[in-house]
């Protein structure tokens, strides 16, 4: 049997060489400038309150799934329980938070996420040493198991755990500083900035350490780097705490941003959460989980108040994801790279138009079905008169049925009609491409 | 000459079946040391519990005086013994630089460091690069290993192999599936590499043993048949008959 970690290894890319990953360190200051000034304007460009709070959570999101990544992209660890770090970490933080509160611990707000970070290391350097001792399928098997044992013993254990409710705490605590309580959630949002640019940089430094480097190689050939020195059982371990210490930093950060913490942060929903977020980004390239993290945050929260069928959008898109892009969409920018550095790039737009304008049209039949559908079956609570698109549907004539159903059959034909456009593109695109090297 | 390898009465049976059937063995140093032998003599087998792979099931391997026996082989690989493999054994998504550059993280004392800035470390890039340089890889600096062609990856094989500077040198077919021209180029490599090395080889390719070795140990079903220079060995009747001779059919 193969390893469950050979299915999900690290797709590789279309072209040969390698994208140069080792910027310079002004190129690198500039890119984290440029990260920096991004998080500082994004709460100005949304009035919302509703896009503040998104805002905040995708930070969190953010780190959790990089921290994630630093287990399954760069050192091949398929784990199902990563979000026993980023919970147990949470909690440990809303204890914490509400001893502040009540006076019996002096410690600034601002820092506690580093308290969550070194609950989440410890119950790394504990979990982890039973962990890693295997890779592999075994891994995963055991990463799971630890994951029930924790969601077990948060019902047995309700004085930590708060039991159904959970723990609740008030992130304001003493006076403000420097006039901050971290009351209105702007305040919190850049608390959250703050410690996902830190820790992002963090983490993207820690791929260019000699135990990142190793961590690759582990994941690459494990017994070959029995041969050249290394433990790999001791780089799995050492990736694994670190990890362990983000995802703590991320469950403290959800403290602070919620004020309050249930059994459901560390369980097996959240661990498969975390995974979906970076595998749809791409765990190939360090900014996938990025990417994966905001999408998805943003579909689970906005996608929800637009339709009740979002749940069913969300496991397609995973699917069609995982079946034709596996590298994640990190994957779909770096198949673009050469092409673009080479100038190629615009014979490829006329393909992706013409299929584009199909597959949108196919969505669109899609999308009306799949929504009759809903309400056509749930027309007690939904109503079996709606607008969509603009127009005003009936779903128990047949009529709307029909155009739907057309407007989809013909939206497919015509995407698989036009592909062959954008393959022809790139085959020739490939050819150039492989003429300029040589 | 001072021997840095022994290996006295070793044993290894797989269940029922004696793989190995003890062995001794005393390379010198700085000696090139071919072992040869029909198909299924054990040849590889050797290698791996030279280098740790597998646990012997009796006797013992001295590296440097040191027993060696049973330990792990990251513990031998530090005491500087390293190894190539038969079937190229790299790390097919990191380049051709990367590769080198892991091989010699450990032995230039970064070990699991998270504090060092892998790049800013001018002796390790300029030590990694010289040995892309050495394996004639220059050209494939940043190429991912996986993509190159098969010839490269054996001579990357080696690259890893020397990287951490090793005393000792186990090389496992370095030239199997080679045409003549990549052969002669191999060998060409492999002599500069063991330079004031203890290199020992598995090898097939007579040409190469011969123009190669110091000293040549016939293995056959688990046992050394003969050991002494080239010559001692193209004289032994003993060899003639069991390996060479029907090489020759």
């Amino acid at each position: 049997m193969r390893d469950l970690t050979a299915k999900v290894e690290v797709p590789s890319l279309e072209t040969a060489s390698l994208p140069r990953t080792r910027f310079a360190l002004g190129r690198q200051l500039a890119l984290w400038s440029v990260v920096a000034a991004v998080l500082l304007v994004l709460p100005l460009l949304f009035e919302q309150s509703f896009a503040l709070s998104m805002l905040s959570q995708m930070g969190i999101a953010v780190i959790f799934a990089l921290s994630y990544n630093m287990l399954l992209g760069q050192t091949g660890m398929l784990s199902f329980g990563h979000a026993v770090y980023f919970g147990l970490g949470s909690f440990v933080c809303a204890h914490v938070l509400n001893a502040i509160g009540a006076g019996a611990l002096g410690l600034p707000v601002t820092l506690l996420p580093l308290v969550g970070g070194l609950a989440g290391l410890g119950f790394g350097i504990v979990f982890g040493y039973v962990t890693t001792k295997r890779s592999g399928t075994p891994f995963a098997m055991i990463s799971l198991g630890i994951a029930e044992m924790v969601a077990a013993s948060a019902l047995m254990f309700p004085a930590f755990f708060g039991g159904e409710g959970g723990i609740v705490t008030d992130r304001v605590v003493g006076d403000p500083v420097l006039g901050v309580s971290f009351g209105p959630q702007i305040e919190v949002y850049y608390l959250i900035a703050g410690w996902c640019l830190l820790c992002m940089i963090a983490m993207y430094a820690l791929t260019q350490t000699p135990l990142g480097r190793m961590a690759n190689a582990v994941r690459d050939n494990p017994e070959r780097v029995r041969f050249i020195g290394y433990d790999p059982t001791r780089v799995r371990y050492r990736m694994f705490c670190l990890a362990s210490f983000f995802a703590g930093i991320a469950g403290g950060l959800a403290t602070i941003n919620y004020e309050i913490v249930t059994a459901e942060t560390l369980g097996l929903m959240a661990s498969g959460n975390v995974l979906f977020m970076a595998f749809v980004g791409g765990i190939g390239h360090f900014f996938g989980p990025v990417i994966g993290a905001v999408l998805v945050s943003y579909l689970q929260s906005a996608l929800s108040t637009y339709t009740q069928a979002w749940l069913l959008y969300f496991g397609l898109f995973f699917v069609i994801m995982i079946l034709f892009a596996p590298g994640g969409i990190a994957s779909l920018f770096a198949v673009h790279a050469a092409p673009l550095r080479h100038g190629l790039l615009s014979r490829l737009i006329p393909g992706y138009l013409l299929c584009g304008a199909m597959l949108a049209v196919m969505l669109l039949g899609f999308i009306a079905l799949v929504e009759m559908l809903y309400h056509f079956e749930q027309g007690a609570a939904l109503g079996r008169e709606f607008n969509l698109f603009g127009f005003h549907v009936d779903v128990t004539l047949l009529k709307p049925w029909l155009v739907a159903g057309a407007v989809f059959a013909v939206g497919l034909a015509a995407f698989l009609f036009t592909l062959p456009v954008v393959k022809r593109a790139w085959a020739a695109v490939h050819v150039e491409l492989q003429a300029r090297d040589a | 000459m001072s021997t840095i390898l022994e290996l006295r009465q070793v044993y290894k049976r797989f269940g029922r079946t004696e793989i190995i059937n003890g062995v001794d063995l005393a390379v010198g140093r700085n000696e090139r040391h071919a072992v040869i032998g029909p198909n299924g003599a054990g040849k590889s087998t050797l290698f791996n519990l030279i280098s740790g792979r597998f646990p012997i099931t009796s006797g013992q391997i001295l590296l440097d005086g040191q027993d060696i026996s049973n330990t792990t082989p990251n513990a031998i690989n530090r005491r500087g013994l390293s190894r190539s493999f038969q079937i190229t054994n790299i790390f097919p998504k990191l380049s051709v630089f990367e590769n080198v550059r892991c091989a010699l993280l450990w032995s230039m004392g970064y070990r699991y460091s998270f504090w060092h800035r892998v790049g800013s470390l001018g002796q390790v890039q300029a030590h990694a690069q010289d040995i892309v340089e050495r394996i004639g890889l220059a050209r494939r600096r940043d190429r991912m290993a996986g993509v190159l062609s098969y010839a490269e990856q054996r001579a990357l094989e080696i690259g890893v192999t020397i990287a951490g500077g090793a005393e000792v040198i186990l090389l496992d077919e370095p030239t199997a599936g080679m045409s003549h021209s990549e052969t002669a180029e191999a060998v060409d490599l492999i002599r500069s590499v063991s330079q004031g090395k203890t290199l020992i080889m598995v090898e097939h390719d007579m040409g190469v043993v011969f123009g190669l070795a110091d000293r040549i140990s016939v293995l056959v079903y688990g046992k050394v048949l003969a050991t002494g220079t080239p010559a001692e060995i193209r004289a032994n009747p003993a060899v003639q008959e069991a390996y060479l001779g029907a090489m020759a059919e």
